[in-house]
């Protein structure tokens, strides 16, 4: 494996200095890189913060600024981060309306924020995204896992506490958006932990792993590869039924690529999606795609949808200022 | 031997099968729990020269808050957890019966923690069996607690069939060792045969 690297040991933390470097305009850097917070704090406003293990860029840091987070904790590589790193970004973004952090379902995650939840001493709560419909449970996982969702979740949520809903709010509006997304990814090939140095799996040149998690773990089933439209047929198929889509109903469409497949590729998918949601009678009203929430350099892509109606757009649509999303400002 | 060196050579242990434990982690998981146990493992031992003057009970206490503040993932709550309720929960100067109820209080506490039980493939499948070898007592406790442990890791390879997961993953996640619990069963085995070689000062 091929790195663009000085050393694995120090990769995260030049990584987070360059990024901090480049978006100097948007964010700051916290004491020992424990955590990325917005430039500007707004008092009143509840603080939103994420973080999970790194190697998922642009997710979480890449969202942090106007209309989403508030701050990010990154772990190290596919390791959640430690409820020291969330205590001090809960001080550091305080607006003195409360704390509402968004994670995403591993069992890591989620000891590690609600260890940081129940010591911390400011009014909080905590939004679960487990919009992964591939697998029930795997091993690091009790239930569904986050995937690409949370960035649906989280653009929803910023724009919702941006606009001043309180804690008690946005729970329930993040718990709602959350339960209106679901996700299915399909790998190409593996990804390799730097300090690792070994690819995470082993996938034949002509296989696909089917419902892959966003750490390259297994999903549903190994099988050769198939054509843009059978996997979109699939990946769709799994999401309309979870969501049990009818027609006339709404969604925003992400198509996200998991860091080693070109934007071509991805608008390949899309246009495939497009057409799986149309012979469902569901109307994608907004798209995204690109690389949001990745897997280093794993090659393939997730499909995320999400129900929505005129309010939740409003808040999709509204005014974003991060260094991954942008528009509106 | 003193605590100090008991807790270098356990460390040490960790930090020596950072590979083994990184594949064992690749084959069913997401790769990290190697290097996790690695980074709390040195971050514990820089903080030996701090705990020279440390009672057990503080020193399983410091331990515990360095892995929750350093590992992150999985590993550091769960690690933090089991020694910090250790500490909190063995007498001053314990004897081998001691441990039965602690480790039970303890399991108690990492079920609530991680929503895990007896049979899911975690590190409470070491830790179960060998707090009933400790209730039970009797001759010969260390050998064959270290027994018990290095078993009962190995019998998480057949585990996976009991979770949701292994309908979707099929036979590819069977023969797979739970990587936590072969750390755990690193760290009994190695504090089991240092207690062996000499009794503690």
């Amino acid at each position: 494996m091929k790195n663009l690297s000085n050393h694995a040991d120090t990769s995260l933390a030049e990584s987070l200095d360059g990024f901090a470097a480049a978006h100097a305009d948007l964010v700051t850097l916290g004491a020992d890189r424990e955590f990325v917070q917005r430039k500007t704090i707004k008092l009143g406003k509840v603080a939103l913060i994420s973080g999970g293990g790194s190697g998922h860029e642009p997710l979480h840091a890449g969202f942090v600024g106007h209309g989403m987070l508030d701050a990010a904790c990154p772990g190290q590589i596919f390791t959640s981060p430690t409820p020291n790193q969330m205590l001090n970004a809960a001080k550091a973004v305080d607006g003195g309306a409360g704390v509402l952090f968004i994670v995403k379902n591993y069992s890591g995650d989620m000891m590690n924020f609600q260890m940081a939840a129940e010591m911390l001493d400011q009014d909080n709560a905590i939004v679960i995204v487990n919009d992964d419909v591939a697998v029930e449970d795997s091993t690091y996982t009790t239930g569904r896992r986050g995937v690409a969702g949370t960035l649906i979740v989280e653009k929803i949520l910023g724009a919702a506490a941006e606009r001043g809903d309180n804690l008690a709010q946005l729970k329930a509006l993040g718990d709602a958006v959350n339960k209106a997304t679901a996700s299915m990814g399909v790998a190409l090939t593996s990804c390799t932990v730097p300090a690792a140095g070994k690819p995470t799996f082993q996938i034949g040149a002509n296989e696909m792993e089917v419902g892959v998690g966003i750490h390259g773990e297994p999903g549903r089933r190994r099988v050769p590869l198939a054509s843009a439209d059978a996997i979109a047929s699939e990946l769709t198929g799994a999401i309309v039924k979870d969501l049990a889509l009818k027609p006339g109903q709404e969604v925003i469409l992400l198509v996200n690529g998991f860091g080693g497949t070109p934007l071509l590729e991805l608008y390949v998918m899309v246009n495939s999606v497009r057409k799986v949601l149309a012979d469902a009678g569901v109307k994608a009203v907004r798209y995204l795609t690109g690389s949001y929430v990745t897997s280093l350099e794993m090659a393939g892509c997730s499909v995320t949808a999400t129900v929505v109606d005129a309010n939740l757009l409003a808040l999709w649509d509204a005014n974003v200022h991060t260094p991954a999303l942008r528009w509106g400002i | 031997m003193s605590l100090q060196n008991i807790i270098l050579i356990a460390t040490q242990t960790l930090i020596d099968h950072v590979e083994e434990l990184t594949a064992l982690d690749q084959a069913i998981g997401d790769g990290d729990h190697g290097l996790n146990m690695k980074r709390g493992a040195q971050a514990i031992q820089g903080k030996l020269p701090e705990m020279q003057d440390l009672n057990l009970n503080d020193a399983l206490k410091t331990m515990g808050k360095v892995c929750i503040a350093q590992i992150g993932g999985s590993s550091g709550p769960v690690f933090g957890t089991l020694l910090m309720t250790l500490g909190k929960e063995l007498p001053a100067r314990p004897t081998a019966s001691d441990f039965a109820p602690a480790l039970r209080l303890s399991i108690e506490a990492l079920t609530r923690l991680g929503k895990a039980e007896v049979g899911q493939k975690t590190l409470l499948d070491v830790l179960d069996p060998v707090q009933k070898v400790l209730a039970l007592g009797g001759a010969a406790i260390l050998p064959r607690v270290k027994q018990c442990a290095f078993e009962s890791a190995l019998a998480t390879a057949n585990m996976d069939a009991t979770r949701g997961r292994s309908s979707f993953l099929g036979d590819r996640a069977k023969g797979h060792v739970d990587p936590g619990s072969r750390s755990m069963a690193l760290i009994i085995s190695s504090v089991c045969d240092s207690l062996s070689a000499a009794p503690v000062n």
